[in-house]
């Protein structure tokens, strides 16, 4: 009896954990895929197995070219928003996490700053991003200071409810998933490395160029999967900050699931990860490639 | 090593970064105690608490209040269930065990996978599960089922297991990072002076990662408190505060929402610091009793 207990002990300790995962992430990712191929009505989900919702979200999409469907025009539009926040979280993500592990010497003064950074991600996004209307609304700060300094002469419209706001938004939001994983590989590389290559001569440039961008490159690769997947799949931030006129693929789920069109939800559902999958693969690839030079 | 200039660069790009990651919710603290002629923008228009009076009266015809309660309980309840499903996991992940390597790889996709397909897959599961509960009470004409049945989704079946999703994979990479620098010979120790296995856990483990078990529950609580992208289209009939909220967003245009903000803003950052003061407490304590 205790010797079965010994033997089983660890798989019953994770047996919770696993049926949670089982139950609402393995399983409703599988009737996704299920669903998908399903038909429906305007009140029911009936089962099935045709490729109509598939075609649905693609008709007319060859025949049309070089005009873009819906489907192609929205895929575009978010990938555009997932290309500029990896960019510019990547870059803003790197200097922070450069600053927290090599320009602060006192380890309490690291601890402290990090959570400075970090507690935002703790409160709500919604509100995060509802604080954005009193700097970048139409009466805002930024439009009273650029009409006071005289670079406009009335205040811009684009600020906010627009394709800039979204992206104000996202790397307001996400910067932090890029500072964590490249923080946390930098505080691995040995410090003696970066000596011998300052005591060899190397300039600033050359120890981010030659040693800390090389062996933070598993911090980079996970920050940047985070930032494509949240990006990739969103519809909130696009829809608040883009004034809900902007579309996205997480929209279309969204208004289809309102409409209760579940196959057709589902199926660009299995879409959307098919893409980002490819999109992870691709960059993991490109990273890949700079190494090998 | 590096050098002065480049060190002043990087000590103001950081003060930017902060200036660019709290300015905007200062904003709307400020903004929030306005008075009654305020707007969404500045400049202040007086100063008063009529925006937060305004809230306590109700926002429309959204019941703010039933809303809270709602998100404050289903925090809770995720909290609780992250802290002891991932600190019962992180125990069992020390070993290997069947499908182990399986659960770790579910649970990272878990945390990247779109939260928009989440919500759909919970959502489509509960609607079959549904389905099938009515097509077997037609079938067997069950009473109850024919007249009182509606549906199983709601906030503590399907937008707990929505929210879980989220909150979990974070409670092991935790528990991971705990269980790595946990040092065996203190567990040994405690068995060799003829501690059994729940005695070993409950006053030798259990004492050196309770500051971490904080940590987990932070990550739960905050995280569900906030959450709305994975339970948006799972929470059933009644929605959680963040869901309020964004609808919120499209229809109120007074400094309402900034005092909302203001209030969600407060509980969460007194969650924060709390969980930080028990963190830093307890931590020293236990390195007081190592030696």
């Amino acid at each position: 009896m205790l010797k079965q207990i010994e033997k089983y002990g660890a798989s019953l300790l994770a047996l919770p954990f696993m049926v949670t995962i089982g139950l609402f992430f393995i399983l409703p990712l599988l009737l996704v895929v299920v669903v998908s191929f399903w038909d429906y009505t305007s009140y029911s989900i009936v089962p099935d197995f045709i490729f109509t919702n598939y075609e649905d979200i693609f008709y007319g999409c060859i025949d049309n070219l070089p005009e873009l469907c819906t489907a192609f025009s929205t895929y575009l539009s978010t990938i555009k928003f997932v290309i500029i926040t990896w960019l510019i979280t990547l870059i803003v993500g790197f200097l922070i996490a450069l600053f927290l592990a090599f320009c602060v010497q006192s380890i309490a003064l690291q601890i402290a700053l990090f959570l400075l950074c970090t507690i935002p991600f703790w409160t709500s996004n919604v509100i995060r991003m509802i604080s954005w209307i009193p700097l970048l609304g139409r009466n805002g700060l930024v439009n009273d200071g650029l009409v006071k300094v005289g670079v406009v002469e009335a205040p811009i419209e684009w600020l906010l409810y627009s394709e800039f706001a979204v992206v104000v938004a996202f790397v307001h939001l996400y910067t932090l998933f890029m500072v964590v994983p490249i923080f946390n590989s930098m505080l691995r590389i040995d410090k003696s490395l970066l000596e011998a290559a300052y005591d060899t001569g190397a300039s600033t440039w050359q120890m981010l160029t030659n040693v800390i961008i090389p062996l933070c490159r598993p911090g980079i690769i996970i920050g940047s999967i985070f930032v494509v997947t949240i990006v990739m799949g969103d519809f909130l931030t696009i829809g608040v900050m883009g004034g809900q006129q902007i579309a996205s693929v997480g929209k279309i789920i969204n208004v289809e699931m309102q409409y209760l069109q579940f196959p057709a939800a589902a199926a660009n559902a299995v879409i959307l990860i098919f893409t980002t999958l490819m999109i992870i693969f691709g960059m993991t690839r490109i990273i890949d490639v700079r190494k090998e030079l | 090593m590096l050098n002065a200039r480049f060190k002043f660069m990087m000590v103001s790009f950081f003060c930017l970064f902060i200036v660019f990651l709290y300015g905007p919710m200062f904003c709307i603290l400020v903004l929030s105690f306005q008075g009654p002629e305020g707007g969404l923008t500045f400049p202040m228009r007086g100063l008063s608490l009529f925006w937060f009076e305004s809230l306590f009266d109700g926002v429309g015809v959204v019941d703010i209040w039933s809303a809270f309660g709602r998100s404050l309980r289903l925090g809770l309840v995720v909290m609780v269930l992250t802290v002891i499903f991932s600190l019962m996991a992180g125990l069992a992940f020390r070993k290997k065990f069947a499908l182990s390597s399986a659960l770790f790889y579910a649970t990272v996709s878990s945390l990247i996978v779109p939260s928009i397909v989440i919500s759909l897959g919970v959502a489509l599961e509960f609607r079959i599960l549904d389905d099938t509960i009515k097509t077997l009470g037609e079938k067997h004409q069950i009473t109850w089922i024919l007249e009182d049945f509606r549906t199983t989704m709601g906030l503590f079946s399907s937008g707990l297991g929505a929210q879980l999703t989220w909150t979990l994979p974070f409670g092991l990479l935790i528990m991971f990072a705990v269980f790595n620098r946990f040092d065996p010979s203190y567990e040994e120790a405690a068995r060799d002076l003829g501690a059994g296995p729940w005695k070993t856990f409950t006053e030798a483990v259990l004492p050196i990662i309770a500051p971490s078990l904080i940590g987990v529950a932070l990550f739960g609580f905050t995280l569900s408190y906030d959450e709305l992208a994975r339970s948006s289209q799972a929470i059933g009939g009644l929605n959680t505060l963040p869901l309020e909220l964004r609808g919120l967003t499209t229809t109120v245009t007074d400094p309402t929402i900034y005092a909302l903000g203001t209030l969600t803003t407060g509980i969460s950052f007194t969650v924060i610091g709390l969980a930080l003061a028990f963190y830093f407490t307890m931590r020293r304590r236990a390195s007081g009793k190592k030696i």
